[in-house]
């Protein structure tokens, strides 16, 4: 374990926290709050403690799986507790571990929230929460990769421990230009949807705080019911937006790329659409009768389950009070989440497909015991070793799962909030069902519970591995 | 540059290495993930699996857009292949690895009728490299500038000879010759030396000199150097040697070549008509000593098995006085292998890595950067170029001793028209001239970059 280079690299996520919470500080300066000197305070704080884990390059730069994976998993938790300093001291009733929460649901793009009568509280702030989600959307570590001066090869661990999927690839030969690639298309998302909220008649503020929880498929939005103030039109475009956000950026760089026909014709982004329409179309028969016309019905089919099976976590409607079958149909669509390369949460469509595909596999080869097939995905076979991770992962999956709820049912509440609030969190999605539903929140919950819940929202946007990892004594041992 | 790498083996993975390095932006294309997977790890360069010589993968690795793609499968027909693809599907400049010596003597015919940019032949080129080294036995490596005017020359300092703690600036004025140390090695160190530096026994030295000088330097050095050697035993029959038994035909040294495989030896006696060819086992000792591993002049140790090269070169070194040559395929310790003192290293890939690199400069210089040649001297810690002189700057038209350089930079050759200059202090840059500069610092892409 090479510490100084993970301290580096940790360092320099520090420093570039402290750089954006500069935007922050302005919005709470332009709105004349007092409370912009405790982000301030948390952006020099910041910068002050990144500047001296970094301020001297370490001599050795030898870098490997395990240097990025720790780093991976310890910037996300530095960050998330100097991102926590603001709410922290600026809302007078919540203590660390509710402002911790609450900025790790940020950055994990959760939006799962511990605070009540948001519309009360300062406007620099929520702007603060807001963007966490479209930091961590798309991932910090990518985003100094994309700035810093000079890459090696080395960084590519850097960003495959950050990136959700099961195999993360390059799309030029180098990783700096793959990463400003991917924060291009980003921003380009972003504007698009601030401008189209703007034209539906939306302030720049909420339009901009609406399209962090959109993009970064988080779900923070500035009023306590979400986005059931909103019209339907202006529901419509954050639908639209929250389906692009959850398919493969990967996509939309072949589509920049002039290669429509590998555009068109990926696999995963496929299955991700026609999984989303079977859901909507279900959903839409089953809860028909709560609206008052079929048009609305399927509007809110649509805004919903997109909000659901992204990780998002709006609502435009209380799916709390729906029939059970859609109910469950919903939480189903959780754990599918987006896709590999997304903003977005879940098991990952990619995983799902692949899954089912071995699930088919071994039918086949209990019919004919010696028939030969290879599996394959996006039209390519798929390695050994990305099938044998899917595996391991869906067994991590469901351990971490269990233990959590084992856990969080110390708290005693009923067995709904308790499912669900574990599903919710470590999906990224944010609202579940009953206390933790659309119109509820977290924070009824113990300590105890909420740091269990942290974990998991930690654990489900890192892809699991990178937080185990870090309680293992074997990554910290000093080899060379 | 963009530039497509199909293959991904030695020569490949080192030819990623070294062009990344140098700022392109590397595809690499090959059937097997893991190998590509391995690399990607290792350097920032793009993986993609598949068969280089589809049009699909190629247009997969962007050969559109692409400047070079670079075909280094270990066959020559595929190699072929992908570059007539890629120069339909592309356009781009391309270069293939042909190492069949069947192919030897339609090299330029293949090049030229099939539109390649360059065509590299390793072992081929090894063996010109060693026929290089055979005319200036003492020296350990020599490369050429200025097409051949200039040599580069790398010697090891022997005990008792007259370099043996001189200073640079008493060379002139003790051996009469003027030539330029570019670089010493002791031990594990690099030095770019001034003047006052003191040479020791056991340095390896990098002077600059043209060739007849360079010859009087070695006279005047004294020891043993300036043995020309009329006689050589390769030991290995493969491509290697039958490429540098062809290279001295037509010299007056006489060639034995020993091999085990006794129809080889037979087509070798084929087309080597005045070679001895020997069909025995190269590690015998009573057979090399049978056929006079003490009398030779060099030996060539070219056999399949890097270490078995590395004991025969051993063994050698107690016995004979003899040049000795080895060649090794897989540098993975080149420390290790440095250390042991058994001459000239011969590495194919590494070779072949290093002329295309070379090329991939030339051409990047019709794009702004204006080195003519490159040489990576001690290990690659430092480098040797040539730079044409294509319009007025801030070197030139000054003397030397008024321009403020880098401190591990030396201007080491100077050639006007056909004079070669070995520069001092009053010396003069100007327009149209090629400069040879040596310097520890990599990637120099101009001739100012070498101002401080």
């Amino acid at each position: 374990m090479n510490r100084r280079v993970v301290a580096y690299f940790v360092g320099s996520v520090l420093r570039i926290e402290a750089a954006l919470m500069i935007l922050p500080t302005i919005v709470s300066l332009l709105y004349r709050e007092e409370e912009w000197i405790y982000i301030a305070v948390a952006a020099a704080l910041s910068f002050l403690i990144g500047w001296l884990m970094s301020f001297r390059k370490p001599k050795n730069m030898s870098f490997y799986t395990r240097e990025g994976i720790t780093a991976v998993a310890l910037s996300w938790i530095m960050m998330s507790v100097f991102g926590a300093i603001p709410m922290w001291h600026a809302v007078s009733h919540i203590g660390f571990t509710d402002a911790l929460f609450e900025t790790i649901s940020g950055f994990t793009t959760t939006g799962a929230s511990i605070l009540t009568e948001v519309e009360s509280l300062p406007k620099g702030l929520l702007f603060w929460r807001s963007f966490t989600h479209w930091v961590g959307g798309m991932g910090v570590l990518v985003f100094v990769l994309a700035l810093l001066p000079e890459a090696s090869g080395d960084n590519i661990y850097l960003m495959r421990a950050e990136s959700p999927g099961p195999s993360v690839g390059k799309l030029v030969p180098r990783v700096k230009q793959t990463a400003k690639i991917l924060y291009l298309i980003y921003l380009g998302i972003t504007v698009t949807e601030i401008i189209a909220l703007m034209v539906t008649g939306m302030s720049l503020y909420e339009a901009a705080v609406i399209t962090f929880g959109t993009v970064g498929t988080g779900g923070f939005a500035v009023t306590d019911n979400g986005c059931m103030a909103y019209n339907s039109i202006q529901q419509g475009v954050i639908t639209f937006f929250m389906i692009v956000c959850g398919a493969n950026f990967n996509v939309y760089f072949l589509l920049v790329a002039k290669r429509f026909k590998d555009a068109f014709t990926s696999e995963e982004v496929i299955s991700y659409l026609s999984i989303y329409a079977a859901i909507v179309i279900a959903v839409t028969i089953n809860m028909r009768n709560m609206f008052p016309t079929i048009g609305e019905a399927i509007h809110h089919g649509l805004f919903n389950v997109a909000s659901v099976m992204t990780t998002t976590g709006f609502a435009s409607a209380d799916f709390d009070t729906w029939p059970m079958f859609s109910k469950v149909l919903l939480l189903a669509a959780m754990f599918i989440g987006g896709c590999a390369g997304s903003t977005a949460g879940g098991i990952k469509v990619s995983r799902i497909v692949i899954g089912f595909k071995t699930i088919r596999k071994e039918l086949e080869l209990l019919v004919h015991p010696r028939s030969v097939k290879i599996l394959k995905f996006e039209g390519k076979p798929i390695e050994h070793a990305v099938l044998r991770g899917i595996n391991v992962y869906f067994l991590t999956y469901i351990t971490i799962f269990v233990v959590s709820l084992l856990l969080v049912a110390l708290d005693g509440k009923d067995f709904a909030t308790t499912v669900t609030s574990v599903i919710a969190t470590f999906n990224n999605i944010g609202p579940g069902i009953e206390m933790v539903g659309p119109v509820g929140n977290y924070s009824q919950f113990s300590a105890f519970a909420k740091y269990v819940l942290m974990f998991d929202m930690l654990a489900g946007r890192l892809e699991l591995f990178p937080m185990l990892l870090i309680f293992m004594p074997m990554t910290w041992r000093r080899q060379r | 540059m963009k530039i497509i790498i199909v293959g991904c083996g030695k020569v490949g993975s080192t030819l990623a290495e070294h062009l990344n390095q140098e700022g392109h932006d590397i595809t690499i294309i090959d059937r097997h993930a893991e190998k590509l997977r391995y690399l990607a790890d290792r350097i920032d360069v793009l993986g993609i699996e598949g068969n280089g010589a589809s049009v699909a993968t190629q247009k997969e690795a962007g050969v559109s857009g692409s400047d070079i793609l670079i075909a280094t499968t270990n066959s020559d027909e595929l190699n072929l292949l992908c570059c007539l693809i890629a120069k339909k599907a592309g356009n781009c400049q391309t270069i293939a690895r042909i190492r069949d010596p069947e192919y030897y003597n339609e090299m330029r015919y293949i090049r030229d009728e099939l539109n390649l940019s360059m065509v590299i032949n390793p072992e081929q080129a090894a063996a010109a490299e060693v026929a290089r080294i055979i005319k200036f036995p003492s020296a350990m490596k020599v490369d050429t500038f200025a097409r051949g005017r200039v040599e580069l020359i790398k010697i090891n300092v022997p005990e008792g000879s007259a370099l043996d703690g001189i200073r640079l600036s008493e060379i002139d004025s003790k051996l009469h010759c003027k030539v330029l140390i570019c670089t010493v090695e002791r031990g594990e160190e690099l030095f770019i030396p001034h003047g006052d530096f003191q040479l020791q026994a056991g340095d390896i030295v990098s002077f600059i000199a043209p060739h007849s000088v360079a010859l009087t330097f070695f006279k005047a050095s004294g020891a043993k150097l300036t043995n020309s050697i009329k006689s050589i035993m390769l030991i290995g029959g493969g491509k290697i040697s039958y490429y540098v038994a062809k290279m001295l035909e037509e010299t007056k040294i006489s060639v034995k070549i020993i091999e085990q495989d006794f129809e080889k030896c037979q087509s070798l006696s084929e087309v080597l008509p005045q070679a001895v060819i020997i069909n025995g086992d190269g590690t015998d000792k009573q057979l090399l000593d049978e056929e006079g591993i003490g009398v030779v002049d060099a030996v060539g140790n070219f056999t399949g098995i890097d270490e078995e090269n590395i004991l025969l070169s051993l063994y050698e070194k107690e016995m004979s006085k003899a040049k000795l040559l080895t060649k090794i395929n897989r540098i993975t310790f080149e420390e290790v292998i440095a250390g042991l003192n058994i001459g000239s290293i011969i590495n194919p890939n590494s070779i072949t890595s290093d002329n295309i690199v070379r090329f991939v400069r030339a051409l990047n210089n019709s794009r702004g950067s204006n080195v003519e040649t490159l040489y990576k001297i001690a290990q690659g810690r430092a480098e040797a170029l040539e730079f044409r002189v294509r319009n007025e700057s801030k070197v030139t038209g000054k003397p030397l001793m008024e321009l403020k350089l880098k401190h591990d930079v030396i201007i080491a050759c100077i050639i006007k028209g056909n004079k070669v200059v070995i520069p001092n202090g009053q010396s003069v840059i100007e327009k149209e001239d090629l400069v040879v500069v040596v310097s520890a610092e990599r990637g120099l892409k101009d001739l100012e970059d070498i101002l401080a």
